[in-house]
């Protein structure tokens, strides 16, 4: 920033840069008009300049950080992952059964993607990491058979928690979102009110794209909180901004690596500093 | 959304209709058009500054002829220099080398790496006859060498036998050796993702290319991407010199940009598209096509 008052061209660059997170043209322009439109002590520095576009974009994320509530009363609390392919789902539900296993609950794994090549195994890898039983099927098996049992085995275990894997699946691949759509259908025989959570894992290095993921599954899953992984690269995940404005689903965690502690809670203050290249 | 561009595009440029030639005003006011088009499609934004200011180029005093709106041709610019910048021509994988010829793949976490290595060796084995060996170089995610097993056995491509505790190098290490004793033409090396800020896992790349010497390195990168695409695809051109890319996931609903971000700032030709999840799901890079799916066509 090389002028150090929001004039024209001070608020071209922040727009620059929110586009350069991802946040998508709207957005972008949305936030940093409406910075130009506060009024702020003249001769801010650049830091402090990005201290008040992170404010900014706080303000549209504050709303939908939100934890996910594990009801205790639901045995199991059934929780669905989805998303498009290598989003990271089958590692952040290896991540949530380490977490939540440490917070004393008992939980149980089920390898819902029966599709890819050694997805199985991927899991299995997972359970014994962290030490929890896991449902299988072998590769070719129906996926909503497998996630249908594995509520049974999970209600005949008492388990606190089970966390259902699915295959990757690109949201305009119609019948492989009613695939989707029936595993969930399915689950709702044993329970009627499960999957008690359905999260859709966001790629942080995906664009625009994301809206339609959103769009798509929730339409297919009802998908009930959002998780964003590979925030530990160099992608900003900014269309989460965008994603908030247009569904307002909440955000309840972020993937910051490839280990079994990389998950934290979605943060809206700490998210918005790294996004416009604060800390 | 091409219909939109062209739509905007008239919005502002119809009035020129029959009136000589497109001024500098005009071109300019097109092009912010232009430039959300871009965006919208995930192109980067350096990448839509550089390209805007060659077409603006090109389309200031263009002379408005009767049979088209001076909004389809300003379309008509942008649409070849899309396809200019993303190659004009398709440049396939290149084997002009001794056997075996080595192939690394490498990329972000989750891009296609293993599934495309599978692809391609199935191709290169089912179109051209050649004899290919795939080795696994992914000591880390879990089930990643089982999975390129696994595509192997789907393909009928050889895999190199998995040993547990070796490192990234000393398995493209075996994997050469084991090309050469079996006289196999082709050696692709799949490798696990990684960051472009993690410097330990970059190095580990690094020293697999010394290594392997591959006369392919191929940057498999999400069509998906947004403008990560740009401090991705230089990150690892520089630390490894790509010499080319394959772009995944085509078959998703994205508009594309991240491959003309991605061609743009390294120069290297885009060499195959991924198309799907099962083993067929490949192509050559068709310009035309992306350039038509930038421009929502
Ligand atoms: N750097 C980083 N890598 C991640 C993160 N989460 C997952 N990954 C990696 O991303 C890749 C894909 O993760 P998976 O969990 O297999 O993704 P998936 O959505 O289950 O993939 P499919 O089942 O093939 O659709 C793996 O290499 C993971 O280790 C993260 O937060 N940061
Ligand atoms: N729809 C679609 N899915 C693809 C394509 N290429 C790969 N995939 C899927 O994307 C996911 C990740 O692919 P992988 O080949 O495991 O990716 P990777 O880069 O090896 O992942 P890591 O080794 O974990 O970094 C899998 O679910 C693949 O089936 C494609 O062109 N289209
Ligand atoms: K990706
Ligand atoms: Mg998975
Ligand atoms: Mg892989």
């Amino acid at each position: 920033f090389t002028k150090s008052k929001f004039d024209a061209a001070t608020l071209d660059e922040l727009e620059d840069l929110l586009i350069q997170a991802d946040l998508g043209v709207d957005a972008a322009m949305r936030i940093s008009q409406e910075v130009g439109r506060q009024r702020h002590e003249r001769g801010l520095d650049e830091d402090g300049v990005r201290k008040v576009v992170a404010a900014e974009v706080e303000k549209s994320l504050a709303g939908v950080a939100k934890p996910l509530e594990i009801d205790a009363s639901k045995k199991p609390f059934v929780i669905l992952m989805a998303g498009v392919n290598g989003s990271g789902k089958t590692t952040t539900i290896g991540k949530l059964a380490q977490k939540f296993s440490a917070e004393g609950k008992k939980v149980m794994l089920a390898a819902g993607d029966t599709f890819r090549a050694a997805a199985v195994e991927q899991l299995n890898v997972w359970a014994q990491r962290t030490n929890v039983p896991i449902v299988t099927k072998e590769i070719g098996a129906d996926a909503s058979g497998l996630a249908y049992e594995a509520v049974e085995t999970a209600k005949a275990a008492g388990v606190d928690i089970l966390l259902i894997d699915t295959a990757g699946r690109l949201q305009n691949r119609t019948e492989l979102m009613q695939e989707l759509e029936k595993i969930t259908r399915v689950i709702k025989k044993v329970d009627a009110e499960a999957p008690h959570a359905a999260l859709l894992v966001l790629d942080a290095t995906v664009g625009q794209n994301a809206l339609s993921q959103v769009e798509l599954f929730q339409k297919t899953a009802g998908i009930t909180g959002l998780v964003m992984t590979k925030l530990d690269g160099t992608a900003r995940g900014g269309i989460l901004v965008a994603v908030a404005e247009k569904f307002a689903l909440p955000i309840h965690f972020i993937g910051v690596g490839e280990g079994v502690g990389d998950l934290e809670p979605f943060i809206a203050a700490d998210f918005s500093r790294a996004l416009v290249g604060l800390d | 959304m091409f219909e939109t561009l062209q739509e905007r595009l008239s919005g502002v440029l119809d009035k020129l209709r029959g009136r000589g030639s497109l001024s500098e005003a005009d071109v300019s006011e097109a092009m912010r058009e232009v430039r959300r088009a871009l965006l919208e499609a995930d192109v980067a934004l350096d990448v839509v500054r550089d390209f805007i200011a060659r077409v603006s180029e090109q389309a200031v005093g263009a002379t408005v002829v009767k049979s088209v709106t001076p909004g389809q041709m300003v379309v008509k610019i942008v649409h070849d220099e899309l396809v200019n910048t993303l190659g004009a021509d398709n440049q396939p994988v290149s084997l002009a080398a001794a056997a075996p010829v080595p192939i690394l793949m490498v990329g972000l976490q989750g891009s296609g790496k293993t599934t495309t290595t599978a692809k391609l060796a199935k191709r290169l084995q089912d179109r051209e006859k050649k004899k290919v060996l795939m080795a696994s170089l992914d000591t880390r995610r879990p089930a990643a060498m089982e999975q390129l097993a696994v595509l192997g056995t789907q393909v009928g491509v050889q895999t190199l036998p998995i040993v547990t505790g070796q490192s990234a190098v000393q398995i493209a290490q075996r994997a050469l050796q084991a090309a050469k004793l079996g006289g196999y033409d082709v050696v692709m090396l799949d490798t696990a993702g990684r960051t472009t800020v993690d410097d330990e896992l970059m190095a580990e790349a690094v020293e697999v290319k010394k290594v392997s010497n591959p006369h392919e390195v191929l940057l498999v990168a999400d069509a998906l991407t947004g403008q990560d695409a740009v401090t991705t695809a230089r990150a690892f051109d520089k630390a490894l010199g790509i010499t080319g890319l394959a772009l995944t996931r085509v078959d998703g609903d994205g508009r594309g940009g991240a491959a003309l971000s991605m061609r743009a700032v390294t120069g290297k030709p885009i060499k195959l598209i991924g198309v799907g999840e099962k083993m067929d799901a490949l192509e050559d890079f068709d310009p035309q096509r992306i350039a038509g799916r930038i421009l929502g066509m």
